[in-house]
């Protein structure tokens, strides 16, 4: 609510366009906005911000999100399906926080250090596990880029095997979201994928400029 | 009168638990007897011509979860935690003074669970024949509800005839017509029932003592439900996006994701999961001379995922997409529930190709997941 109340705030003073416009809330702290005039959850968004943002109509958008990871398949502008992951944390940006933090990194560093390493794979599918995992593997005197190379794998194959349950192969990937300023990531997606995976800096805006759109056709 | 024990702890428990202890109690202390059961497979009319009182033991509740983590892996179904805990915590009056409990040979966690379970209390445990395609699968089935009976007949003294065994079973086909009549409400456009309260109504019938008694608590219900609804009474919004909600067993997460559902722009019109559809269009023919023939035939029919090959669940999914005009599909895992989480990718297929969405939700009994599942369910009813 606090949260929620400083946005208003900052958007009073930016002008009064602002403030007599109409409101989307997304994200799982959309039920906290109590000057809402809709809640919109944030793959709806997701989807609708990429296709514009990227001038898609038809397309996938990977999104590695902090709670959740989502794969969209946009049709004409809509979302007709999507897969996300089960219901631990594997396979989502949280994973990817507790890792860096285990490391002792912050996450851009442990995608540097991920470019230059090699050999490790992270075998637990809990994130639980796998910090432990993490753990041992710095206790064994393993080089940080080959533990960062494995946690940064690990994702990527959690991702693209749900782009694997779930895409058509003829169609183009979007990264949106946090991650979408690594290159390494994207990169790394694009040789798992086999195919390109397009981004830009402001795909992690796609949730927010998605709501926008939303709320202007309210 | 028989004198009966309650649990050590019976001061600490809070009173609606002590006043299910205490129902139980008095039935028991008339005469009446109470068999545990937890599956669908369960041949009901058996029990019934026994005069025994078949209770649903299929844990709902996290409560005893920890409980049951002594002894049972943590990354096992809820259901089946949950289940196992209330049995050793007596928490759970129907498991405490079940005089036996009849389990199937379904999934391999219950199956397995039920062998730490018959250490504590009295297990009969049905062996369920897979490939029921094969013509031996229900000879084998109904040489086992003939053990079952012989079993029954031994422990509690009673002689199960089949006559008894005839008029339970039109007991229970009018039970399940009735059921099926609630679900019809299911197909009204808007629907004149919300998905939530007709699971509660089925899951009510089941904790009935008196079969014929909960058969006209139904009839009146279904009556007055129509008649509000031809008065112009709508409990469900009618431009609520009509969802069938197939996979495992519902109880236990019923608020977190119907309810979801129900207050995400969604109805649920169609339950396709064991407390719902499933089992109860399927009836038996009473008149037939092989009365335990036809009860055997009814119960493997049951197109549960535990089932190999499960075709049965794939003919029938089709046929509620049409008849109750369905514009999704949810389907809901229990974690760590293989065979659904297996299944659900025919499944999807089978949806998917019949032209309507479909999504599925892993739960389990916390509420720690709920911000994920509205997120999840909101983001599939904008899609529809």
């Amino acid at each position: 609510m606090d949260t929620a109340n400083s946005i208003k705030e900052k958007l009073t003073q930016a002008g009064p366009g602002y403030t007599d416009s109409k409101y989307v809330a997304t994200g799982y702290g959309r039920v906290s906005v109590p000057y809402a005039d809709k809640m919109i959850s944030e793959i709806t968004c997701h989807g609708k911000g990429a296709a514009y943002l990227f001038e898609a109509k038809d397309c996938t958008v990977i999104d590695i999100g902090g709670q959740d990871t989502k794969i969209i398949t946009m049709a004409n502008g809509q979302v007709v399906d999507f897969i996300m992951n089960d219901k631990c944390s594997a396979g989502t940006g949280r994973f990817l926080e507790i890792m860096a933090n285990t490391l002792g990194v912050s996450l851009p560093e442990m995608f540097d250090l991920a470019s230059t390493g090699s050999g490790i794979s992270i075998s637990s599918m809990c994130t639980v596990f796998a910090e432990s995992e993490v753990i041992s593997l710095i206790g064994s005197g393993q080089p940080k880029q080959n533990i960062a190379y494995g946690v940064v794998e690990s994702i990527i194959n959690k991702v693209v095997s749900l782009c694997g349950r779930h895409a058509t192969s003829d169609t183009n990937f979007y990264l949106t979201g946090g991650l979408c300023e690594s290159d390494y990531i994207i990169e790394s997606l694009s040789k798992k994928l086999g195919s390109t995976v397009f981004s830009s800096p402001l795909g992690r805006y796609a949730g927010a400029v998605g709501a926008a759109l939303l709320a202007k056709s309210l | 009168m028989i004198d009966l024990q309650l649990p050590e702890k019976f001061e600490e428990f809070a009173d609606a638990r002590k006043n299910g202890f205490l129902k139980v109690k008095e039935i028991k202390e008339n005469g009446g007897k109470v068999a545990g059961i937890f599956c669908t497979f369960t041949p009901l009319e058996i029990l019934d011509a026994a005069g025994i009182t078949p209770v649903g033991l299929c844990g709902m509740s996290d409560e005893t979860i920890l409980d049951a983590e002594a002894d049972l892996p943590k990354n096992l179904c809820p259901l089946i935690k949950s289940s196992y805990g209330f049995a050793i915590t007596e928490k759970c009056p129907y498991t405490y003074f079940s005089d036996i409990i009849v389990g199937e040979t379904t999934c391999d966690g219950k199956k397995k669970m039920y062998e730490l379970l018959g250490e504590i209390k009295d297990t009969h445990i049905l062996q369920l024949p897979q490939g029921i395609d094969r013509d031996y699968a229900s000879k084998v089935w109904k040489k086992e509800l003939y053990r079952f009976i012989e079993t029954l007949e031994n422990k509690f003294g009673v002689k199960i005839t089949d006559e008894k065994l005839r008029d339970a079973a039109a007991l229970r086909n009018k039970q399940r017509k009735l059921y099926c009549e609630l679900f019809e409400l299911g197909k009204l456009d808007p629907p004149a029932i919300k998905g939530f309260d007709m699971y509660k109504v089925i899951e009510g019938a089941g904790f009935s003592f008196d079969v014929e008694e909960s058969c006209n608590k139904l009839r009146e219900l279904i009556d007055s439900t129509k008649k509000a609804y031809d008065e112009g009474n709508r409990p469900v919004d009618k431009d609520a996006k009509r969802i069938l909600v197939t996979g495992c067993p519902l109880g236990g997460v019923l608020d977190k994701v119907v309810n979801t559902i129900e207050t995400s722009g969604g109805a649920v019109v169609c339950l396709e999961n064991c407390g719902g559809i499933k089992p109860n269009r399927r009836m038996i023919d009473e008149n037939t001379d092989d009365i335990v023939g036809a009860i055997s035939d009814r119960y493997l029919g049951i197109g549960c995922s535990v089932m190999t090959p499960n075709f049965k669940r794939l003919e029938l999914l089709p046929e509620l997409l049409q008849e109750f005009r369905i514009d999704g599909v949810m389907e809901v895992i229990l974690q760590a529930c293989h065979t659904y989480n297996i299944e659900k990718y025919a499944v999807k297929k089978l949806v998917n190709d019949n032209g309507t969405p479909y999504i599925s939700v892993e739960t389990d009994y916390s509420k720690s997941d709920l911000g994920q599942m509205k997120t999840r369910v909101s983001a599939f009813i904008e899609m529809l």
